[in-house]
């Protein structure tokens, strides 16, 4: 059995009694890469002897000591591309740093390893909107993977990778995972440090895990969180270790089905799938508490409006003179950044900037971003409401599962209401999960259908300890796309 | 609220993004539609509520004022699509 097959946790094993090494991981992943990326498209791009020399130099004395990561596309690693799926970064940009995060994975022993497809600057739920290359959900070609970490998930989902990054502003850690069957975190905004994440929407964007199994992403959740210098934003709190508590069931823990997450529109596979978790959960001891979350129907507004508005400033960086496309040949300086932009930038990526431009312009700054940011306040105070009597949030990660390649291209409004389950997270800042809990076999494949815990803030720990119990107690997370 | 009508090339110019009039055409359409949906903020009454600007409060962080080690001018340059003579090279800007 290829070694790519495994998890972190039992590569580890086999490192530490010296069975394998860190080498022989690199060298199974490679020929599972060659033989089927070409048909998935997970990896934009990976350098075999960078990784091969890393592995060969791997401390396995530290805790993630020769395990490789598949890092999305935006995350900045020395020396290698981060095109964030965009011909503004494809041509001519290599990571001059690395970013925290993989600075503290290195420390851990790490090898970063694949530079992962994604919807271009992390805007889409497809991945369809990369400028760069097509990626197809392992459990159907004909599907998308989700996004905007497509490339992530899918390569978790189909052995690809061993584990993976990503980053989440909207639920672009927690769709994917969700539909192509592995496990995907975001962490509590500030948990981690953003600095080398290519910013989208800086107050929602976080980076997190995406794995198979939860003590996998109990184990690199260990090793991204901490306060950075490097980000204002990152918060000065201990880290616990996030496995400490996995393993202590959940007897008597209190489990939310907000109202307003249980309506008709969701696929009946994924209503089916989320309401049996709801009954295993209750099998193994927790109780179940329904509630109501009444600013649900802002989120989707709320975040179109924020995000947008965000990443019009924030993108406003990409100017072709210090990195980036350049045009040619342009009259005068307006030119040369309207023209370079707009050679640079995708159909999505030019939507959510005019978007963006437009909610911040005088006259409508009242009327959209203000509004949105009072929005974000219920949406948040909503949560802690409901956490006062309850301890994590279920509700299913999404609607429907994956669905067929170019069904939503051209109808962005649609594609955005699909995101209604993950985004509040993102707005209330809290940590929030996703883990495979069925599958919808009414289209001759099994698609993979995903689960959504939400905790409170920076109680990581009670998550993934919920996670764990529903996990070990079902068979979801050992069948694997073939 | 009603949606008023875009001037989507008065938006493109200050998004700095050259869009031709088919495109602009079919941006203004989809971004009414959006924003259109956006009149659901309207449901609830939002006048008393201070904004959030963040999930979490946050304030000011200062650090001491001391010199740290940054990009040299080639690593600062080495993206660069032009440069000259250690510097980034732009069009001209003045008359």
């Amino acid at each position: 059995m290829s070694l790519a097959t495994e998890t972190i946790a039992s590569l580890r094993s086999r490192l530490l009694s010296k069975e394998i090494t860190a080498t022989d991981i690199v060298t199974d992943l490679v020929k599972t890469i060659e033989a089927r990326n070409p048909e998935i498209g997970a990896y934009l791009s990976y350098d075999v002897q960078a990784a091969l020399d890393e592995a060969a130099k791997a401390d396995i004395s530290q805790p993630l000591g020769g395990i490789p990561l598949a890092i999305k596309d935006n995350i900045n690693v020395t020396g290698q591309p981060c095109t964030c799926g965009s011909k503004m970064l494809a041509e001519n940009y290599t990571a001059p740093y690395d970013a925290s995060v993989i600075s503290q994975l290195r420390a851990a022993g790490a090898v970063p390893f694949g530079r992962m497809n994604m919807d271009e600057f992390a805007m889409g739920s497809s991945t369809e909107n990369s400028a760069l290359g097509v990626t197809r959900n392992p459990w159907d070609l004909g599907r998308i993977p989700g996004g905007s970490s497509g490339g992530s998930a899918a390569s978790v989902g189909s052995d690809l990778a061993i584990a993976a990054l990503g980053s989440d502003t909207g639920g672009s850690i927690r769709q994917p995972a969700a539909l192509c069957g592995c496990v995907g975190m975001k962490p509590t905004y500030g948990r981690v440090s953003r600095y080398g994440l290519v910013a989208f929407a800086s107050s929602l964007d976080q980076i997190g895990p995406l794995t198979k199994t939860v003590e996998d992403a109990a184990l690199l959740l260990n090793h991204l969180c901490g306060k950075d210098a490097a980000d204002s934003t990152s918060l000065d709190i201990p880290v616990p270790d996030f496995t400490a508590n996995m393993r202590d069931g959940v007897k008597g823990l209190r489990i939310g089905l907000p109202k307003e997450y249980f309506v008709e529109g969701t696929h009946p596979a994924v209503s089916a799938a989320v309401q049996a978790a709801i009954k295993q959960y209750e099998a193994l001891g927790a109780e179940i508490i329904e509630l109501s979350l009444p600013h649900t129907d802002c989120g989707v507004a709320t975040y179109y409006v924020l995000a947008p508005a965000e990443a019009s400033s924030n993108l406003a960086r990409f100017d072709g003179v210090r990195y980036g496309h350049r045009a040619l040949n342009t009259s005068d300086v307006l030119d040369h950044y309207m023209t370079s932009r707009a050679e640079g930038f995708g159909p999505e990526v030019k939507r959510r900037i005019l978007l963006g431009t437009y909610v911040l312009s005088s006259g409508y700054y009242d009327a959209y971003y203000l509004k949105a940011q009072r929005a974000r306040t219920f949406i948040r105070q909503d949560f802690e409401t409901a956490f006062e009597k309850v301890d994590v949030i279920l509700s299913p990660t999404c609607p429907s599962p994956a669905h067929k390649m170019g069904e939503m291209k051209n109808d962005p409004l649609t594609m955005y209401l699909e995101d209604v389950f993950t985004i509040a997270a993102n707005l209330a800042g809290l940590p929030a999960l996703s883990l495979p809990c069925g599958h919808d076999v009414s289209t001759g494949k099994p698609l993979p259908i995903g689960m959504q815990l939400v905790g409170k803030s920076l109680d990581e720990s009670t998550l993934l300890k919920a996670a764990w119990a529903y996990e070990q107690s079902t068979d979801w997370h050992k069948i694997r796309a073939k | 609220m009603s949606t008023p009508t875009l001037d989507i090339q008065r938006i493109a110019t200050l998004s700095r993004l050259k869009l031709s009039e088919e495109e602009g055409a079919q941006y203004a359409g989809q971004l009414s539609k959006i924003l259109d949906y956006m009149h659901v903020l309207e449901k609830h009454d939002l006048s008393g509520v201070e904004p959030s600007a963040h999930a979490i409060p946050m304030f000011d962080v200062w650090r001491e004022d001391v010199s740290r080690p940054g990009f040299t001018c080639a690593e600062a340059l080495a993206n660069a699509p032009r440069k000259s003579a250690d510097q980034f090279m732009i069009g001209k800007v003045v008359e």
